[in-house]
């Protein structure tokens, strides 16, 4: 099986252009679904252990006078999920409504779980998030720099950039809801997609010194990214299983990261194979050719 | 040399199935006991149910008496849930002028959360607006019952404070004097008689639990500063165990499904990366229970994806092997080069995830962080396991003459 990774790189860029313009352009039109974390305001899950009318709690709710969407949760459509809007003295009337929940269906307060963030927190949380993602990228770049380039180490950095706007994309087209576990995913990625494109960085390093002299750099991509394809598919293969796993066993709060962690994994796995080892060889073969071009 | 070999995959065969035992079902031996270790894992609140509060305290920026103001307000919060009965609680500095309280197991976390921030300004006011004693004079404040059985707080004074109320009492007979709480009037008893011994009772409570909460918020005494509640998060008991109870089998079905891909793709290197995940495994988990690492929901999904990431190391490898094998060498030379040919991409790799779980855990906070140490934690064990566990099991396996390809899967 011979696939020409290095010629075809302007494919390879347009299928992830299309899919983030697509994903990013929809974010000022709808707009990210931020949750509590981000947004601040009150997220209630209720285990009701018993099949119940969503309506029902609908009306229990608008009764309180408090602003929120409720759905069905959790298996057999068992649990529920609210998502509160915040407002003046709303603690007071989550306590009614919780009151009125319990009496209503039967519960124990230990079938609750109530998170209400004020907004200070979800300002702080994404300009952690930011600061997080451009440290451990920089740090990320000196270290490449360090142990094989700086072509590498830049190209790497970009293939990162790429994880993170195709995960961005995602929850933008899919409206998944993010939370701060998000904020975790996204950095896992960044670790782990650095991970895959240095295992095929670290064979181009390798027969770049053997056959750097009798082969083109498009070459050498070509039959490293070749020679590591089957491990770059088993591993993310491996790690997709037990993500999946979470994803289907998992509760809620699992399935929220778990979702976007498979599509940054796959997104990692593509970035190293189809972005990071084709460009280097681009570039390498761009900052060449002015000199060629003098010399004839 | 075949049968030091064969002796040497055995012991160690034979003292991870001892060691797998002991952490699973615990042992006990004489006197000595070894706990399971599941038992032993300090679980987040995410997991066992609770409050996770994060106060605010209103102070001014620069201002040097923050610190001990806080500092201050954290030992009436310490008080405070003492008195609540809430010794596992843990009150944490975060920050300039943030305090995060962690409860696990509560019944009614909002009323918790709530006397917590309470500022329990307590003050006795004549009739002349002046104040007589406030909560600082109150050596002693205990729930009991007064007159027609109806609850109230007694209260002892200190010497001083004592000579403060006699002299007021004294002075302002058939009077009234108003007992205050954060600016709300809570009783306003007639003086009857000067009250000499530093003794008295509170009245106007509603009932017995009123009566306890109003004489713990005196007894721990006033709040130094004022808190506002910038997150608060709780957990129902019921809702923890499920999530435990699905992490756990979301991770037992992905490893199990792990374990039979390596076995089917690699065979008996496959079978040999399988045994070294079990050793990981039993790795991460002792290193989580002797560090008291709190194992929270996400540092679960952290545990789990690192299981991923080991497999990786031995992906790695084997298939440098093969390639190795497929070139026509020997197998002894094939794991030799497979081993050293394949470190520098494991090490690079490692080292770069390492530091992204490094920069998580800087700047996240509570579960972030549970997540970020169970991976570099992961990281560190897949690394030992692959490198030396594996290296091992594969050189003394080559001892006992193996010589087929097809059980490297060539």
């Amino acid at each position: 099986m011979k696939i020409d990774f290095a010629g075809k790189y302007k494919l390879w860029i347009l299928i992830s252009a299309v899919f983030i313009l697509a994903g990013v352009l929809l974010i000022p039109i709808r707009g990210l679904n931020l949750g509590v974390d981000f947004a601040g305001g009150s997220f209630m899950y209720i285990n009701v252990g018993q099949p119940y009318d969503v309506e029902e709690l609908r009306d229990l709710v608008a009764d309180k006078g408090i602003i929120a969407t409720v759905a069905y949760a959790g298996v057999n459509n068992e649990d529920a999920v609210l998502r509160i809007r915040h407002m003046e003295g709303l603690d007071e009337k989550l306590d009614e409504l919780k009151a009125a929940i319990q009496e209503k269906y039967g519960l124990e307060p230990g079938q609750f779980s109530v998170d209400t963030v004020g907004p200070v927190i979800g300002r702080e949380l994404t300009m952690n998030a930011i600061w997080a993602l451009i440290i451990a990228s920089g740090l990320i770049l000196v270290y490449i720099w360090f142990r094989f380039e700086f072509r590498s180490a830049v190209v790497a950095v970009l293939a990162l950039v790429h994880d993170v706007m195709i995960m961005v994309a995602t929850v933008s087209l899919l409206n998944i809801q993010i939370n701060s576990p998000f904020v975790a995913v996204m950095l896992t990625i960044v670790g782990y997609s650095i991970n895959d494109t240095i295992v095929v960085f670290d064979r181009i390093r390798e027969n770049n010194k053997r056959f750097g002299r009798k082969m083109s750099k498009a070459e050498i991509v070509n039959k490293s990214t070749a020679e590591t394809l089957t491990r770059s598919i088993n591993t993310a293969l491996t790690t997709l299983i037990v993500v999946v796993a979470l994803y289907v066993f998992g509760v809620e709060a699992v399935r929220e990261f778990a979702m976007p962690l498979m599509v940054g994994i796959i997104g990692g796995a593509y970035s190293s194979i189809f972005i990071a080892a084709p460009l280097w060889a681009v570039w390498d073969e761009r900052s060449k050719k002015p000199r060629a071009e003098t010399a004839a | 040399m075949r049968t030091k070999s064969a002796v040497k995959l055995s012991l160690v065969l034979v003292a991870i199935i001892i060691l797998g035992y002991v952490a699973l079902f615990g042992l006990q031996i004489g006197l000595y006991e070894i706990v399971p270790l599941g038992n032993e894992v300090r679980q987040g609140l995410d997991l066992r149910g609770g409050l996770y509060v994060v106060y605010e305290a209103q102070t001014e920026p620069g201002d040097p008496e923050a610190d001990r103001q806080i500092d201050g307000a954290m030992r009436v919060m310490r008080n405070r849930l003492d008195g609540a009965n809430q010794h596992e609680a843990t009150i944490a500095r975060q920050g300039e002028r943030r305090i995060v309280v962690e409860i696990p197991g509560v019944d009614d976390p909002a009323e918790l959360a709530d006397i917590l921030a309470e500022p329990a300004v307590l003050e006795f006011i004549g009739p002349e607006g002046d104040v007589i004693i406030t909560g600082r004079d109150v050596s002693v404040a205990e729930p009991g019952f007064g007159d027609a059985q109806r609850a109230v707080v007694n209260f002892e004074l200190h010497p001083e404070g004592a000579q403060k109320f006699a002299d007021a009492t004294t002075r302002y007979v058939g009077q009234a004097i108003r007992i205050v709480l954060d600016g709300v009037t809570i009783s306003e008893p007639q003086v009857r008689d000067a009250i000499l011994g530093g003794r008295g009772f509170i009245d106007g409570m509603e009932n017995m639990e009123a009566a306890t909460r109003l004489a713990n918020l005196i007894e721990s005494g006033a709040l130094p500063v004022n808190l506002t509640q910038l997150e608060t998060r709780t957990i129902g008991a019921t809702l923890g165990a499920n999530a435990l109870e699905m992490g756990l089998l979301s991770g037992i079905v992905g490893i199990a499904i792990v374990l039979v891909f390596m076995l089917l793709f690699y065979r008996l290197p496959g079978l040999v990366a399988n045994i070294g995940l079990i050793v990981y495994l039993l790795i991460t988990m002792v290193i989580i229970v002797a560090s008291q690492v709190t194992l929270t929901l996400p540092g679960i999904g952290g545990l789990i994806l690192s299981v991923g990431m080991a497999v990786d190391a031995n992906v790695i490898i084997f298939e440098r092997i093969r390639e190795e094998l497929r070139l026509g060498k020997t197998i002894r030379v094939s794991v030799d080069t497979g081993f050293s040919k394949a470190l520098s991409a494991i090490l690079d790799g490692n080292v770069t995830t390492l530091i992204a779980a490094i920069v998580l855990y800087y700047y996240g906070t509570g579960p972030i962080q549970g997540f970020a140490i169970t991976l570099i934690i992961g990281i560190g064990a897949s690394m030992f396991t692959a490198l030396i566990f594996t290296k091992f099991v594969m050189k003394n396996l080559i001892n006992l003459n193996i010589y087929s390809n097809r059980l490297y899967g060539v």
